[in-house]
């Protein structure tokens, strides 16, 4: 376990999140000589997709399946590269001077990179319906989580609800640990067909299909797959009911365990705040960086390789922290060698390829992002739908005014759970596009750090040029 | 809401002075979840009961007292022998 005590005070590299993106950057630095560090917030490496790798306690391969299993010779190569590898380390600064801030322990520390490669992934989509506060209500990846790393799976009934390939994949290895899934409530509308049409020939040669169509047929042989329109959870104080409608009929599910999801989201926290210019993307409904052909943000320095690239999934997410790490060693050390950067580029197209079609095909419905009535839209502040709607019509622009009027975006979460969420409703309000809405303004510190913390911070010239400005 | 696929629990954890057995390898989080509590803190808005929800780190519902320390991430932070947990009531309980 390294201490923040133990940390260099500067390297040539530092990588941030230990997903796909992070793991084979830092091998690829480490390997041609950077001095490199990883820095990740989770007890173990892998990410969420690989989550638990070096530790999982699900030993039969066949429930998480062969693709988590890839990323075993991942994070192998990393911790042979000769790369700093340190887990339970949260970043909470990153500034355009490239000094990282980060917390371990309780301690925390300023460490100067050379370059710096973002690798922070995804996280899933706000899934804002009625009752997803409530305890019994977890997202997929949640479940899916502490299925790979703990071994823990669903006891009660259980309820999947939302859309995408993550899903199917999770619904798949639950029914394989033995677990007893009641309804898989399936919210994307029938009409996303026709609008992904286009994009089926690049599909049909891509990886996904055939996988996809195998999980399908699993789940479906053991699950009963409902379309529906719409979507609550109800309950005192906890899960009872999983209210939904389908075909136009009201029906009830009882339920202990709800788990939502539709689709996965870049987090952009630490890369906003580090100042990289973002944009909005229609197809995929989010904010995603601007990036050059190396994935270097708009901050001199700084790259964003991963899913926080914009949603590629995870094979890609290797390829891009490839190509971001190649551009690394080529700026620090040229002599160094390095992987041929056409070569990774053709393995990333060929990823990227089917994506298209799973964006448009697995468009979660607006009704589904764009809550009414006392819906929660910001769980910290419990702001609802209502609320923000109210404060729009009364003209209030944008995500950062409406923090004042509501306090939205201003819990510990950070807007995580709510940004995308007050975007859209705003432009949906004003009627503007999320683009011309915008994002929350977001500042450092991304994650929050105790005023002990703080003062753990040793005292030298260079940290109080970082603190001070 | 959760139970094991099969390891045994070998570590004792106290929550709200309660002995709760859970696994080398559980955060707290899911720790909490295995033994079957059904909440980790109440909202300081309206004092609704909240669980974890991401157990990845994003959404904060997990919070709770740790070894005396309040507002941990659970779903971070791996379970060690004797660590004392509490849930949380109202209020985030800044500085302590
Ligand atoms: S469960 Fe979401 S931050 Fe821990």
């Amino acid at each position: 376990m390294i201490a923040a005590a133990d940390l260099s005070p500067a390297y040539d590299l530092i990588v941030i999140g230990g997903g796909p993106a992070g793991l084979a950057a830092a091998s690829l630095a480490a390997r041609a000589g950077l001095s490199t560090v990883l820095f990740d917030e989770n007890p173990g490496v892998g990410g969420q997709i690989y989550r638990g790798i070096t530790s999982t306690p699900v030993k039969n391969g066949t429930v998480l399946g062969e693709d988590y299993w890839a990323g075993a010779a991942l994070a192998s190569e990393a911790k042979a590269s000769g790369a700093s590898i340190v887990n339970g380390a949260t970043v909470w600064t990153l500034d355009p001077s490239l000094a990282v801030g980060i917390s371990i322990a309780g301690k925390a520390r300023l460490v100067q990179a050379g370059r710096v490669i973002i690798a922070t992934g995804a996280l899933e989509r706000p899934f804002p319906i009625p009752g997803w506060t409530l305890p019994g209500v977890m997202t997929a990846g949640a479940a899916q989580t502490t299925l790979k790393a703990q071994g823990l799976v669903p006891s009660g009934r259980t309820v999947l609800a939302g859309c995408g390939p993550l899903l199917w994949l999770l619904a798949a290895q639950l029914l394989r640990a033995g677990v007893k899934i009641e309804a898989m409530l399936e919210t994307s509308s029938r009409r996303n067909w026709l609008r992904a049409l286009p994009h089926l020939p690049d599909f049909l040669l891509s990886p996904y299909w055939r996988k996809g169509l195998g999980l399908m047929r699993e789940v479906k042989a053991a699950v009963p797959v409902i379309p529906v329109q719409k979507l609550a959870a109800t309950g005192a104080g906890k899960l009872k009911e999983v209210v939904y409608v389908s075909g136009g009929s009201e029906r009830r599910l009882l339920a202990d365990l709800l788990l939502l999801h539709h689709g996965v989201v870049p987090n952009v926290n630490l890369a906003m705040a580090a100042g990289a210019a973002h944009r909005w993307n229609e197809r995929q409904l989010c904010f995603v960086p601007e990036l050059d052909d190396d994935f270097g943000s708009s901050v001199p320095g700084i790259a964003i390789a991963g899913d926080g690239a914009g949603i590629a999934g995870g094979t890609a997410a290797a390829e891009r922290g490839r190509i971001a790490a190649i551009a690394a060693v080529r700026a620090l050390k040229p002599e160094a060698s390095v992987p041929a950067p056409q070569v990774v580029r053709q393995k990333l197209a060929r990823e990227e390829m089917g994506r298209a079609f799973l964006d448009v095909i697995y468009r979660p419905s607006d009704s589904f992002r764009r809550p009414e009535g006392d819906t929660i839209v910001c769980r910290c502040e419990e702001v609802t739908a209502q609320q923000v709607r109210a404060t729009a019509d009364m003209g209030c622009e944008g995500p950062n005014q409406m923090k004042a009027f509501l306090r939205s975006g201003m819990g510990p979460c950070q807007g995580r759970l709510c940004g995308l969420t007050v975007t859209e409703l705003i432009a949906e309000q004003r009627r503007v596009s999320p683009a011309e809405v915008g994002y929350y303004r977001l500042r450092p510190p991304v994650k929050p750090i105790t005023l002990a913390e703080l003062a753990s911070l040793p005292i030298g010239e260079a940290e109080r040029k970082a603190v001070e400005r | 809401m959760f139970k094991r696929l099969h390891d045994t629990p070998t570590v004792t954890i106290k929550v709200n002075g309660q002995t709760v057995r859970a696994r080398s390898g559980d955060t707290v989080a899911a720790a909490l979840l295995a033994a079957g509590i059904d909440h980790c803190r109440t909202t300081p808005v309206t004092g609704a009961p909240r669980a974890p929800y991401c157990l990845m780190g994003v959404c904060f519902d997990c919070l709770v007292t740790i070894d005396g320390i309040g507002n941990r991430q659970g779903c971070l932070v791996p379970v060690r022998e004797g660590m004392e947990v509490a849930t949380q009531v109202g209020k985030r309980e800044a500085g302590r």
